[in-house]
């Protein structure tokens, strides 16, 4: 090394030629998206098992339609449009699932192809994939679906293995009869309800993924505690829709059914936290929580449809740029 | 007041990987044969040499000096002839001269090297004149010395010294094993600083992961000291200096501020031990505590290295490598600076060197960004990483900076955690750079 310039030894020592250098952090967490996706499938398992066991098999061959549909046009349109092909990230199981989820259990095979085919091609990948979809994929294939084919997915089948088509308990409470058609009086209404208990287990009509609130609870809790999703926008969405249905006039012993009923814990703990579709900052997600309880509460109460939960996520969904943009949080030592 | 567990909001937990040399001893490195002495090892002005070929020099005396306020003077590390003064690149990347010295092997100490006095008879004039003398900079990496740190602007009332023993960085354990086997020149340079500003009220923070260390400096803190144990808990980045003082104080530092702007003065242990030595024992800064470590070496260490040894031979002592080294990094994993070379040498702010393996080395695939959030939520300053980011990338420096780029720390919390591998910190410090740049053109 005599006199030598340093950095110019390297021949010299055992060092390879290359070593590798960058920019810091040179370590990394084990956090990846695909683990992410992972929990949510495992979130979601509670509730496919509970969709089966109520509504039978008709509900099985819906998920694995729906499932696999996702999947395969994830794939088809990034090979079309030349893209690495990314199914691998269990997003688009992901979605597919929850399109099976909204539907009727007497859908027919082609309603799930069609509402994955809409969710993925559409609403995912043409405003270009992963993370750049500005509405949730599954609730916009629902809001398609329905204003599509509404005669399909909105006949409700009651659980058990016949298969009696039935009101849901939110339509019940809206229109009174059990068929969901006839206007009978509040009192009558309240006496077709189901009872509390098997509102919460799910022993109630619906969509196939929606109904059981203690299954979804149970998925819920767990990604929580595995910090896949934030509590603050289910929680404040569950809490706004209950005082907004009271400020509109709901009686107090309606409102359970008004949370456990229709889509509200689904969609408040699977939907409205869809990281992409979502605002990222903690007030932001409160604010999220707020207006989608205000209008889930307004559709339910004054709209003309028994639910009102896909349409409030999605038009929050919407404005949630506006809300990140407003509820920035204030950087450490400055002055508001 | 509470001075258990404290700590800040944000953050990551990560692996320590502290157990390869936590429980090692200090040793003395073997003595090098040449060591390569760069006269910028600091913030401020480079120093000018003092000695030229041929010269004879002994350990601590001054080789490189300059006339700047905003500069440290350099010392030589070992007895022997200087060989030449030659262009080299630190580990920091900057270029500097070096003065490259060759060892006699007789460890003739400098006569400048003797105790200078005690405690009570120094003025806090005469403090700061010995730490300036004595080459003290700010041992955890920024290299800022440190006699400029205890000359604040006289608007400024500084109450609060606060010794920074978080060592957040994951592998490194240099501090830690200063106070558990040093506490006594700890606690001195943290009274030597106290009197050099006045100062009535002292902390040692320490990670609740390093308690042996606690406990040790807790043994020698006597009554009448004023000096407390604050013990924070283990997240990073706790070492970070506005996170300190957040934690302990519960002051936050204005953003663009300095912690003089909010009465306190954070130094390093490594450095209030250099600067309890420079009291003591005369001892300007020629040598340091290195931790030599990570899965790439044979034998991690805590080695008490001269300043000038090259990394290639601090290496070596740690029983070289083990298979093929991917990267090699000074300082820690999280905010180290991976280098180019081997042959570069210590300096002041070299508190470790890591190793990775070949695999440990290789970037992740990125993917696109999921916008889960948790970038915001492990910020420590309350940054939007990924927007930030993602004008960065754009080349919109204006977009990063009305983001707040500028008050990035560069923690690299949000890179760490991120699930799609973005190189978020990355592109925000880059975007830093350039607005800094421009800023520096306009003036």
């Amino acid at each position: 090394m005599e006199g030598k310039v340093l950095n110019t030894t390297k021949a010299e020592s055992a060092v390879p030629d290359m070593l590798i250098v960058s920019s810091s952090p040179h370590i990394r967490s084990n956090e990846s998206v695909e683990r992410i996706m992972i929990d949510v499938v495992i979130a979601l398992i509670p509730a496919m098992i509970g969709a089966v066991y109520f509504f039978g098999l008709n509900a099985l061959k819906l998920i694995l339609v729906s499932a696999a549909s996702a999947v395969a046009f994830e794939a088809l349109i990034q090979k079309m449009l030349k893209k690495e092909i990314t199914i691998k990230d269990y997003s688009a199981l992901i979605t597919g699932i929850l399109v099976a989820f909204n539907l009727p259990a007497n859908a027919p095979w082609w309603i799930p192809v069609f509402g994955s085919g809409f969710a993925i091609i559409v609403v995912k990948q043409l405003f270009g994939g992963i993370g750049s979809n500005f509405m949730n994929p599954a609730l916009a294939a629902r809001a398609v679906l329905l204003a599509s084919w509404p005669n399909i997915m909105s006949t409700y089948v009651l659980p058990g293995a016949d298969a009696v088509t039935g009101a849901t308990p939110l339509a019940i409470m809206k229109f009174g009869g059990v068929d969901g058609t006839a206007s009978a009086t509040v009192a009558q209404a309240g006496s077709n309800l189901p009872s509390i208990l098997d509102m919460f287990v799910g022993n109630i009509g619906g969509a196939i993924g929606e109904t059981s609130a203690v299954l979804l609870l149970l998925g819920a809790a767990y990604l929580i505690f595995r910090k896949v999703i934030n509590w603050r926008t289910p929680v404040v969405y569950l809490g706004a829709a209950a005082i907004f249905l009271a400020i509109f006039g709901v009686p107090a012993d309606e409102i359970i059914y008004h949370i456990l009923g229709g889509g509200l814990i689904l969609g408040a703990f699977f939907m409205a936290t869809d990281y992409a579709t979502g605002p990222i900052t903690s007030m932001g997600r409160i604010v999220f929580g707020i207006g989608a309880g205000f209008l889930t509460a307004l559709i339910r109460v004054k709209g003309g449809f028994p639910e009102g939960v896909s349409y409030s996520i999605l038009l929050m969904n919407v404005v949630s740029p506006l809300i990140e943009k407003f509820s920035a949080p204030k950087i450490f030592g400055r002055a508001k | 007041m509470k001075l258990e567990n404290l700590t800040f909001k944000g953050g990551v937990d990560v692996p320590h990987s502290k157990a390869l040399t936590e429980k090692k001893s200090l040793e003395y490195a073997k003595e090098p044969s040449i060591v390569y002495i760069p006269l910028h090892q600091h913030t401020g002005a480079p120093c000018e040499p003092l000695v030229k070929a041929g010269d004879k020099v002994k350990i601590g005396q001054k080789i490189g000096e300059s006339k700047a306020f905003v500069s440290a003077p350099i010392h030589s590390s070992v007895s022997g002839t200087v060989k030449n003064i030659s262009k080299i690149t630190t580990p920091t990347g900057m270029k500097s001269d070096c003065v490259v010295i060759e060892t006699d092997g007789t460890n003739e100490v400098d006569e400048s090297v003797k105790p200078k006095g005690n405690l009570d008879n120094l003025t806090p004039k005469e403090i700061i004149g010995i730490i300036k003398e004595s080459g003290i900079t700010g041992m955890g990496g920024a290299g800022f010395p440190t006699h400029v740190k205890l000359s604040p602007p006289p608007e400024k009332k500084i109450d609060t010294i606060i010794i920074n023993g978080a060592e957040c960085e994951p592998f490194l354990t240099s501090d830690h094993r200063v106070m558990l086997e040093m506490p006594e020149k700890v606690v001195f340079g943290l009274k030597a600083i106290m009197k050099a500003l006045g100062v009535e009220r002292g902390f040692i923070g320490v990670e609740t992961n390093k308690m042996d260390a606690v406990d040790s400096l807790r043994s020698v803190i006597q009554e009448g000291d004023n000096v407390e144990i604050v013990t924070l808990k283990a997240k990073y980045p706790q070492g970070d200096e506005k996170r300190v003082i957040d934690a302990v104080t519960g002051r936050k530092v204005p953003s663009g501020g300095l912690p003089m702007d909010v009465g306190c003065v954070v130094s390093n242990i490594s450095t209030a031990k250099a600067i309890s030595e420079a009291i003591l024992e005369g001892k300007p800064v020629y040598e340091r505590v290195v931790t030599v470590t990570g899965n790439g070496v044979n034998e991690p260490k805590n080695l008490i290295v001269k300043i000038g040894t090259t990394f290639q031979e601090v290496i070596d002592q740690a029983g070289g490598f083990k298979g093929v080294p991917g990267k090699i990094i000074m300082g820690g994993p999280m905010m180290g600076l991976s280098q180019f070379s081997t042959e570069v040498p210590v300096i002041k702010g070299s508190g470790g060197i890591l190793v990775l393996t070949e695999e440990e080395a290789l970037a992740e695939k990125e993917s696109p960004c999921i916008k889960c959030g948790r970038c915001l939520e492990v910020c420590p300053v309350f940054l939007q990483p990924l927007y930030i980011s993602a004008f960065a990338l754009r080349k919109d420096f204006e977009g990063a900076e009305r983001l707040g780029a500028l008050d990035c720390v560069e923690c690299g919390s949000c890179s760490f955690i991120c699930p799609s591998k973005r190189p978020l910190v990355e592109s925000i410090r880059f975007a830093k750079r350039e607005v800094l740049a421009k800023r520096k053109k306009s003036q």
